[in-house]
């Protein structure tokens, strides 16, 4: 192979990891977008997203096929129930300390992250479960450049899952509702916006993203444990911030270069996979210190 | 009366506010309440819109009570206001922040918006149709689609009535609009307000240092000081009014120019 076609090679393994970040960045964002929260419980929520998708392709594998027929229906409903887990949440834990300090809200969301780990190493002993599918290894060899029809279906799948959001956000009145409470709301109560539902609305869609790739994430690596919502919520927190934290543009983005520079940096010699993390949190580290409002971001002015 | 305030009272630790304060906005009456620095008129402005929670009183809009309720219920019900500072949703097109102006009067829920339903498409359509007359009418439409804070100062002065409008308020509070608008622009400004009132049927109710315009534009003055009802009548009533020259006495030039 020669250096083009590793690039090449990496180039689709890297969209498939953005594809990953990037959904589950969006959600970060949005939720920090509306009530200014870092939800560190959010890969928790993919976490609990990958299981739930599990649970449901077990049931219904043995009548629809556990191939992507039966993952589409295992992630559908696994969505709609971490966006019902993520409103729950919102309401229960969240919602009471929004008026408090931030700093009370910030721990809330540890604790919250807590409960989900724990809750799923009891369930589970702690033992790393088989996603068992019957996804094949076929695909297209492009020159020399293998890309299976798994990673086609999974990136195709975020891209739609990213352009409905997009269509969401700019075309539609809970959309604009959702960027005017990130602005102002105080402001969107006196437009008759219940600023309320524009929040759990919020975390509905961002949980049931993070639903769609746990389940997906589950499905393409074959196992799922109670922990694998760590890594990759710090992950997604660092595409968020690549991005400009709160612009749902920046998400996406910030999750594709992301996962890009992860599956390029480990071609660098002396940067083997083992140093990837490093590699990512090294780049946490730059931007946070030359560009801290990210690609997208704004930086906030105060006018006297 | 479309609007009717009885001895409504405010509080903020030990400090009163409001004085049992009674007044009236009726039908698409152009009315202004002016007073002295902190004579708390933007603090009854924050009762009406249910931002504050007087500690006694009631307010009455048009046959409901508003004390209970939540600011967003408050617009619903036909109360529409803008700031004395500019508060449009930076980011966001002039055109998009009419729209979400208009959040309270459109029924697709957010499962129709995530669906794209066809209901929902057709509503989008009448939502933009209905903002872009609302920014027709404070004669703006050409800039909608800029970001709101790239706008001069007086055209985001109109966008934020424009938005105002788009709730289909029965009333407007308008919080100090000429606030930073040059003479030029507040002759226009008393011409949009004369047309809210004469086009659209909505009742304007008027914070205003500026006497001139106030003096102008008003049919019904209503006077605030220290937080206690002192005068209320027609301009030249409430200019003659010994207990408003004295209230006024001390003040700035302009203020006391009456």
């Amino acid at each position: 192979m020669s250096l083009t076609d590793i690039l090449m090679q990496q180039l689709v393994n890297g969209l498939v990891l953005g594809s990953f970040y990037a959904l589950v960045a969006l959600g970060y964002t949005m939720i920090f977008g509306v009530i200014k929260l870092l939800n560190f419980a959010h890969g928790d929520v993919y976490m609990v997203g990958g299981f739930v998708g599990f649970g449901v392709l077990s049931a219904v594998g043995g009548t629809l096929g556990a191939d992507w027929g039966g993952i589409a229906v295992a992630m559908f409903l696994s969505m709609i129930a971490m966006g019902c887990l993520g409103v729950v949440i919102e309401r229960v834990a969240y919602h009471p300390m929004l008026a408090a300090p931030r700093l009370s809200i910030l721990i809330t969301a540890l604790a919250v992250s807590l409960v989900l780990q724990n809750s799923v190493l009891t369930l589970t002993d702690g033992q790393i479960t088989a996603f068992r599918t019957d996804l094949g290894f076929g695909g297209l060899e492009i020159g020399h450049v293998f890309i299976t029809y798994n990673q086609m279906v999974l990136v195709g799948t975020a891209a739609l899952l990213m352009i409905a959001l997009e269509t969401f956000v700019s075309r539609t009145q809970y959309g604009r509702a959702m960027r005017a409470v990130s602005i102002d709301k105080d402001m969107c109560r006196l437009m008759g916006i219940d600023v309320a539902k524009v929040i759990a609305i919020t975390f509905f869609i961002g949980s049931a993203l993070a639903a769609a790739a746990g389940t997906m994430a589950g499905a393409y690596y074959g196992s799922i444990w109670y922990f694998m919502g760590f890594l990759i919520g710090l992950k997604a927190f660092t595409a968020a911030v690549i991005g400009g934290i709160g612009s749902i543009p920046g998400a996406m983005a910030g999750g594709l270069i992301l996962g890009l520079l992860e599956a390029f940096g480990t071609q660098i010699p002396g940067i083997g996979s083992e140093w990837k993390d490093v590699f990512s949190f090294s780049i946490l580290i730059l931007v946070l210190v030359f560009k801290p409002t990210g690609l997208f971001g704004k930086s906030e002015t105060e006018r006297m | 009366m479309l609007l009717k305030l009885s001895d409504v009272q405010l509080r903020f630790a030990g400090n009163t506010v409001l004085h049992d304060v009674n007044f009236g906005v009726a039908e698409s009456a152009l009315t202004s309440l002016i007073g002295p620095n902190g004579a708390g008129k933007t603090s009854l402005f924050n009762c009406i819109t249910g931002f504050y929670k007087p500690q006694g009183g009631s307010v009455v809009f048009d046959g409901h009570e508003l004390l209970r309720l939540k600011p967003h219920r408050v617009t619903k019900l036909g109360i529409a206001r803008t700031f004395q500072n500019l508060r449009l949703f930076r980011e966001m097109t002039v055109l998009e922040n009419v729209m979400a102006g208009m959040h309270c009067r459109t029924h697709a829920g957010a499962f129709a918006a995530v669906f794209r339903t066809p209901g929902q498409r057709r509503e989008e359509a009448e939502i933009r149709a209905e903002a872009e007359d609302c920014l027709r009418f404070v004669g703006i439409l050409d800039e909608k689609d800029r970001i709101a804070t790239t706008l001069a100062y007086g055209h985001q002065r109109r966008v934020e009535i424009a938005r105002a409008l788009a709730t289909r308020p029965k009333l407007m509070l308008l919080d100090e609009p000429a606030a930073g608008l040059n003479s030029g622009e507040k002759d226009e400004l008393i011409g949009l307000i004369r047309r809210i009132r004469d086009e659209r049927g909505v009742a304007v109710l008027l914070i205003e240092h500026d006497m001139g315009l106030v003096m102008k534009v008003s049919e019904r003055i209503t006077v605030l000081d220290h937080g206690r009802l002192i005068a209320e009548g027609t301009a030249d009533e409430v200019r003659r009014d010994p207990k408003v020259i004295e209230a006024y006495l001390g003040q700035e030039e302009g203020e006391a120019a009456l």
